[in-house]
């Protein structure tokens, strides 16, 4: 293969890398760090990249064109980060080629790891009873918040899937949580409606931007750490604003 | 008794939290592991009236540490661990105070809830972020086979 083609191959590899990582919620420093790798198991050490949350430049060697991929939609999916991590290291160890690789990238790219939906409510469910117990909740509250944190997820799956707008969901999602906290208040199968809200709202917590956002942050990367950073707030604030609503009625 | 209570429930809550982000599931019993123990260093440093903002920065203190020595042991990126650690610790229950004071029109306790929930956040990314240098610092250290300081003693020796 000439020289040129191979470029165009690893360009190709780099690319598909930086934004199955990026999209699937990893940081800055990572998917930098795993384009140089590979770009060095392949004796290329001389590559740019510049990654922020919202998109990629990236450029190999001196003479060839830049590469852009700008990301729209970011969810959390740390499976996927795991396994382009596992080619990644591969590649370094020389077991697979980097066309092996590139298809083993778009195949990661392809599929879905998603665990079925009942499971994923199921677990929201018993994350939210369980956190009503460690924030100091009485055992009879505990169905209340399975219930209202398991709806309050479906409905933020269902919202996210129609909508495809991430502040609206999560405000539909905590409204739900808390009209049915109070619902189960108000026919008496829970009795601290405080605490049965805030255990269901915590499956919504946009828990990856946080860590994402301070070890970007640390790490030198202003960009994509405000930008992971204003995510949060958003989030936290639709999150607000819909409990809100219950409450003030 | 409460202690072991407390233990097992984070347990199932931050490793149904790794469902919830789609951890490879071989890896979800740890997140369970590194989520428990985060939480058990909180609420112990709670029992013993400790401030929740020092008690948040121990806990991410400790979250970070365990999945650290997980992510090497695993070669599994950290993030796969600490994620959902990190969530027990986020302050829900104050921030939800916050609102609600803002919804009554009771802006002056709203603002005392929302600061105290803001220190809390900053304490958990300082925890984070120290926990990171220091492990940053002894891979290092053990990788190159003599710590900093010793590197540092030598250097001054020379000059001497």
């Amino acid at each position: 293969m000439s020289e040129v083609s191979t470029n165009e191959l690893l360009m190709d590899c780099l690319q598909l890398v930086g934004q199955i990582m990026i999209e699937s919620g990893a940081e800055v420093y990572r998917v930098e760090n795993t384009m140089y790798h590979i770009a060095n198991s392949q004796n290329i050490p001389d590559i740019q990249t510049y990654v922020t949350s919202t998109g990629i430049l990236l450029t190999v060697g001196k003479t060839q064109s830049t590469r852009i991929t700008p990301i729209a939609r970011r969810i959390t999916d740390l499976e996927k980060v795991a396994r382009v991590n596992a080619v990644s290291r591969k590649l370094s160890a020389k077991s697979i080629t980097l066309t092996q690789a590139y298809d083993e990238l778009l195949t990661i790219q392809k599929t879905n790891y998603f665990l079925p939906i009942y499971l994923q409510v199921l677990a929201a469910c018993i994350a939210s009873g369980s956190f009503l117990i460690m924030f100091g909740g009485i055992w009879q509250d505990f169905f209340a918040a399975f219930i209202a944190g398991g709806m309050g997820f479906l409905t933020y799956l269902i919202a996210h899937d129609l909508t495809r707008v991430r502040f609206f969901s999560e405000f539909t999602a905590s409204l739900v949580v808390g009209l049915l906290a109070y619902l189960a208040v108000h026919l008496q199968l829970g009795s601290e409606l405080d605490k049965i809200i805030i255990g269901s709202v915590m499956p919504l917590v946009p828990g990856l931007p946080i860590t994402i956002a301070v070890r970007d942050l640390m790490s030198g990367h202003l960009v994509s750490g405000l930008a992971k950073g204003a995510e949060t707030v958003l989030t936290a604030f639709a999150i607000g604003s819909g409990i809100a609503v219950v409450l003030s009625f | 008794m409460d202690y072991i209570i407390q233990i097992i429930v984070s347990f199932i809550a931050t490793a149904c939290f790794g469902i919830i982000f789609n951890v490879p599931i071989k890896r979800v019993f740890f997140c369970g592991i590194v989520g428990a123990m985060g939480w058990i260093v909180y609420y112990v440093s709670i029992q013993r009236e400790i401030d929740p903002v020092q008690a948040s920065f121990l806990g991410a203190f400790a979250v970070a540490i365990a999945a650290h020595v997980l992510a090497k042991k695993y070669k599994t990126p950290m993030i796969v661990f600490n994620v959902s650690g990190i969530i027990p610790l986020v302050p829900g229950g104050i921030a939800y105070n916050a609102m609600r004071s803002a919804v009554e029109n009771d802006y002056l306790v709203s603002i005392q809830y929302g600061f105290k929930a803001f220190m809390i956040s900053g304490a958990i990314a300082m925890g984070l972020a120290f926990a990171e240098v220091l492990m940053q610092l002894i891979f290092k250290a053990r990788d190159s086979g003599r710590s900093r300081f010793q590197h540092v003693r030598k250097k001054h020796k020379r000059l001497l």
